[in-house]
């Protein structure tokens, strides 16, 4: 590995108070205040370097992810009030080491990321990145093993990189980012940070799409969907031929993938006809869903001004005319009524310039504006954007970004994924629970996160790395078994 | 020789053999490289023996080829009015037969183009400007030979490409047509054939949605075949260019070549165009000194303008002597009568100062005078359009150069409307040529617009060989052709064939190169 090492312990020291906690503990590692992983880098000829932090994340400054108000909250408030008193439980750094010892899955993670048993390039090439608690970064790290990774987790050893610039991302999983914020225009029960359960179907209905088209248009097979954590998901792709796309392909992919939406003005780029087998597919996936999630439940022109958008986008002044008459004269009607209105007045031959087949094909951008996935395609396009790892708290809500299992997509709640102190508590409760019941030994055959909630989580992951690996072992079997001979023959 | 590549591409038995005499009467352990196509992806250096002017002759060849072809580009010409036009300029430089026709050169037409290419190839690949420039050019050649290739040859020679494309048999076909059909938008008059490529490849296709996606696979449409191919092209042209950059440093060695790349790259800015003896017109009339001034309409601007400087001031200066002179001898005016011009033109000038101050550099441009008088000859050429265009910039008070590029734009629209140039749309053609440094663009913009009548009458009677109106890039050819222009009653066609242009530009030219 071409790091330079400084492990200067002491100088951790120094840090601030929030940090203080770093040169005792064996803390944070991922995520939450600690924070995420990323972009692998294999090869690393001095070359176009990764840019600053502030390009990589840019488009993440909207969503809660990282450098938004929420994960400073606790240190803002740090300055005027006592620290116990405001600051949330779960991003204590007692707590959170607590979690990354205790619960966090390090093992999977490292064979999801390294796609073997042994370590190999590709794990040991990949580049972490930290988040400390004043919202710094601490990024370019990256670790010859699953247990090295989970030592340095402790800071006090952390490695010094000079030439952060010497590095050039060669290979990641293909990411998608998918975040509430972008359905503002079109969700009414939330707004900004906040989801409930009604808006979150927008989410399930894009996971859908995109899992459908990802598997098979492109064929992929291990897409991982995660949690954000807060109001969004995440897709890890990890096959090889997703891993090696460069950001050419990644952004080919991603427009693929992102249909453009209409303006606030209601113009359109203009859905090309014959629609493309995806988007006629995506359609047909998403009509059940329009009628009930979003005609019904977020009921999007209920009010006048509201509906006046959907009048915007029917290019037919005859007909919006007459809509618009038969609205007056009927206030407080619901989008489910409005939306048969279209049908009805049409038939009563109020189309002026469109024809009925025009006329399905306006609704049938309306419906796409309404339902089709709407995603931060920028993450998608880099190979060096940097995204949370799955299994880390978010700094926010505490809630842990587990995977999402897409054959059970609709039972997904995003409210009742556990928070980090649940977690916690839930450990202590089984200790107690089982405080007489089991022996000693018993007990210590029990991890700490097959006390908890997390337990069908980790589980629900490891079955899908260990798919992963198997079929990654397909392909290198002969040089893997090199490998590990060569391993094997160098232990003790 | 013009191998460029990270790899070794030489085999260990075609190693240099360091011993001379083994190497003079070796025999040649690679046999001639076979061209079974029309088209060339230039993948393998030419590793055959040729003579340093086949190296330089063939490279000019190519380098007048993708000139006109930019020269088209600058002047917003259509696809087809290009391929129009590239036609004849590639049948004169380039030619390149199919299989079909029964020429008898194939080979040799095949393996100058493949040469010229790899020369060109080294002598642009210095700077990332020129490589960008000759990657785009060479693209476009190869898009209009392409489209001009058979069709049938066509297809063979994308068979052989090692791109993994395969057509979809009528089963797979059957059972997606219409999803194909809705994917790549095909029009009802369109052929209903598709191939299958591994998505990777077609990055483009598929951020449009343009193509159908099953599994990983992209089912295109063979309308985009060529496209696929051109892209190829560009692609691997563009690595290979870096490529030879970086080895370029090791040619250094070679004081042969490096010389000849140097001014092949050179001839990039403004093609060079060497001046020969038929651009004079000593062979229809012999001009005299009384005549200049009848001549000077058919002059370039910046003779013209040295013309005007010198009427108006009776005087010029040494350097803008120096090329008015040249150009007058190029002309065909001897020295006789040179010299007479200039006594008569700088009438404020007493005999004594003239003989000494300016006489002896006239005879000095004219070899009459001057160093060694065997090696002297014929003293300086008269100079190019690219001489003028590289040379420094002319200082306050001197007036040589190319007007196109010393003169700021309004001045440059105000001479020209002084000579009578006068043409709201020429005049903001002109503009714009110079803004973007095309000033040869211009200058021949001028050129044609002035001709108009002429240069119609001369292409519909078929009076000249279309090679004959290609971009100007002499002062003595603008002269030449203008003159040959405006006189076409006067002078029977069958004069033309013989001392025309026809053999100015091209037969000439390499005399010149010594």
């Amino acid at each position: 590995m071409p790091h330079a090492t400084s492990p200067s312990p002491e100088a951790e020291a120094t840090m601030n108070v929030e940090d203080s906690h770093m040169t005792d503990a064996p803390a944070l590692p991922l995520e939450a205040e600690p924070s995420s992983d990323l972009a692998e880098s294999q090869e690393l000829p001095a070359n176009g370097g990764t840019a600053n932090l502030d390009s990589i994340f840019d488009d993440d400054d909207d969503d809660d992810e990282y450098s938004s108000s929420a994960p400073r909250k606790p240190e803002d408030s740090l300055q005027d009030i006592p620290q116990q008193v405001s600051k949330p439980k779960y991003s204590s750094p007692d707590i959170l080491r607590q979690f990354y010892q205790r619960l966090f899955p390090f093992r999977p993670l490292f064979q999801w990321l390294n796609h073997s048993p042994t370590p190999q390039p590709d794990f040991q090439n990949r580049e972490f990145a930290f988040v400390l608690p004043g919202g710094a970064y601490i990024r370019y790290q990256s670790f010859a093993s699953a247990d090295l990774f989970r030592k340095h987790v402790n800071p006090r050893d952390r490695k010094q990189l000079r030439k952060a610039s010497a590095f050039r991302p060669v290979m990641k999983e293909l990411v998608f980012d998918i975040d509430m914020t972008d359905y503002d225009p079109i969700r009414t029960c939330c707004s900004g940070a906040a989801i409930c359960n009604k808006c979150w179907q927008f989410i399930t209905m894009a996971v859908k799409v995109v899992d459908t088209a990802l598997r098979e248009d492109f064929g992929f097979q291990h897409i991982l969907w995660v949690y954000s954590g807060r109001r969004g998901a995440h897709a890890w792709i990890s096959d090889k031929r997703a891993r090696e796309m460069d950001d050419t392909k990644r952004r080919s992919l991603a427009n693929y993938l992102v249909l453009a939406m209409g303006n606030e003005q209601g113009k359109r780029g203009g859905i090309r006809r014959p629609l493309h087998p995806h988007i006629d597919r995506s359609l047909k996936i998403l009509n059940p869903y329009f009628q009930t999630d979003v005609l019904a439940d977020q009921d999007p022109w209920a009010s006048t001004e509201q509906a006046d958008k959907i009048l915007q986008l029917l290019p037919d002044k005859g007909l919006t005319t007459a809509l618009q008459k038969k609205w007056d004269s009927m206030p407080g009607r619901t989008s489910n009524q409005r939306w048969a209105d279209i049908d009805a007045v049409a038939e009563a031959g109020h189309l002026s310039t469109m024809t009925a087949k025009q006329l399905v094909e306006a609704k049938q951008d309306i419906r796409l504006e309404y339902t089709y996935p709407r995603l931060d395609a920028e993450v998608s396009k880099k190979l060096n954007h940097l995204l949370k790892s799955p299994f880390v708290v978010h700094p926010g809500t505490g809630r842990v970004c587990v995977p999402i299992d897409t054959r059970d997509l609709e039972a997904f709640d995003p409210l009742s994924v556990p928070t980090v102190t649940e977690l916690l508590r839930e450990i202590d409760e089984w200790d107690n629970e089982h405080k007489d019941s089991m022996s000693a030994d018993e007990k210590a055959k029990v991890q700490d996160w097959q006390k908890t909630r997390l337990k069908g989580y980790v589980e629900f992951f490891r079955g899908y790395v260990a798919g992963l690996l198997k079929e990654e072992n397909k392909g290198k079997r002969g040089r893997e078994e090199d490998v590990a001979a060569g391993a094997d023959s160098m232990e003790f | 020789m013009l191998a460029a590549t990270s790899a070794p591409r030489i085999a260990p038995n075609k190693r240099t053999v360091l011993d001379a005499r083994k190497r003079q009467f070796a025999k040649s352990t690679h046999g001639p490289e076979e061209y079974p196509h029309r088209l060339n992806f230039y993948v393998v250096p030419p590793s055959g023996d040729i003579a340093l002017e086949q190296f330089e002759e063939w490279a000019i060849a190519r380098l007048k080829v993708l000139a006109e072809l930019e020269s088209c580009q600058f002047r917003n010409r259509t696809p087809a009015e290009t391929e129009e036009y590239m036609k004849p300029v590639l049948d004169k430089y380039m030619r390149l037969s199919s299989n079909a026709s029964r020429s008898s050169d194939i080979e040799g037409e095949r393996k100058r183009d493949h040469y010229s290419h790899w020369t060109l190839r080294l002598a642009f690949s210095s700077t990332a400007d020129l490589r960008q420039r000759f990657a785009r050019l060479e693209a476009q050649l190869f898009k209009l030979r392409m489209q001009s290739d058979d069709t049938r040859e066509r297809q063979e020679f994308i068979k052989t490409l090692p791109m993994s494309w395969e057509t979809l048999s009528e089963e797979e076909k059957a059972t997606w047509l219409d999803q194909l059909k809705a994917a790549t938008n095909v029009k009802r008059d369109e052929e209903e054939s598709w191939f299958k490529v591994d998505w990777e490849k077609v990055p483009g296709l598929v951020e449009r949605r343009q193509c159908l996606l099953k599994k990983g696979t992209a089912y295109v449409h063979v309308r985009e075949q060529q496209t696929m191919v051109l892209n190829e092209f560009a692609r691997q042209l563009e690595t290979g260019l870096e490529l030879s950059a970086r080895f370029l440093p090791r040619m250094d060695e070679d004081n042969r070549l490096s010389p000849i790349l140097h001014h092949l790259s050179q001839s990039f800015v403004a093609p060079d165009a060497g001046y020969t003896e038929s651009s004079s017109i000593g062979d229809i009339t012999i001009p005299t000194a009384a005549a200049i001034d009848g001549l000077a309409q058919h002059f370039p601007l910046c003779m013209q303008n040295l013309h005007r400087e010198l009427r108006n001031n009776s005087h010029l200066k040494h350097f803008g002597r120096l090329q008015y002179t040249l150009f007058l001898k190029g002309i065909g005016l001897n020295l006789q009568e040179c010299i007479l011009f200039w006594r008569k033109s700088f009438k404020l000038i007493a005999d004594d100062k003239f003989k000494s101050d300016y006489l002896y550099n006239i005879r000095h441009a004219y070899g009459d005078v001057g160093g060694d008088s065997n090696r002297r000859g014929k003293g300086y050429t008269p100079y190019s359009c690219q001489k003028l265009l590289t040379e420094p910039a002319p200082s306050a008070g001197q007036t040589h150069g190319c007007p196109y590029r010393t003169y700021s734009p309004d001045n440059l629209l105000t001479l020209l409307q002084a000579v009578g140039v006068t043409d709201r749309a020429l005049l903001q053609g002109v503009r714009e040529d110079v803004g973007k440094q095309r000033f040869h663009i211009a200058c021949n913009r001028v050129f044609e617009h002035g001709h108009k009548g002429q240069l119609r009458k001369v292409k519909e009677e078929g009076l000249w060989a279309a090679g004959d109106l290609d971009t100007i890039l002499h002062p003595n050819t603008y002269f030449k052709r203008s003159f040959l222009l405006k006189n076409l009653g006067k002078i029977k066609a069958g004069d033309l064939g013989v001392d025309g242009p026809e053999s100015s530009s091209g037969g000439g030219r390499e005399k010149m190169e010594e």
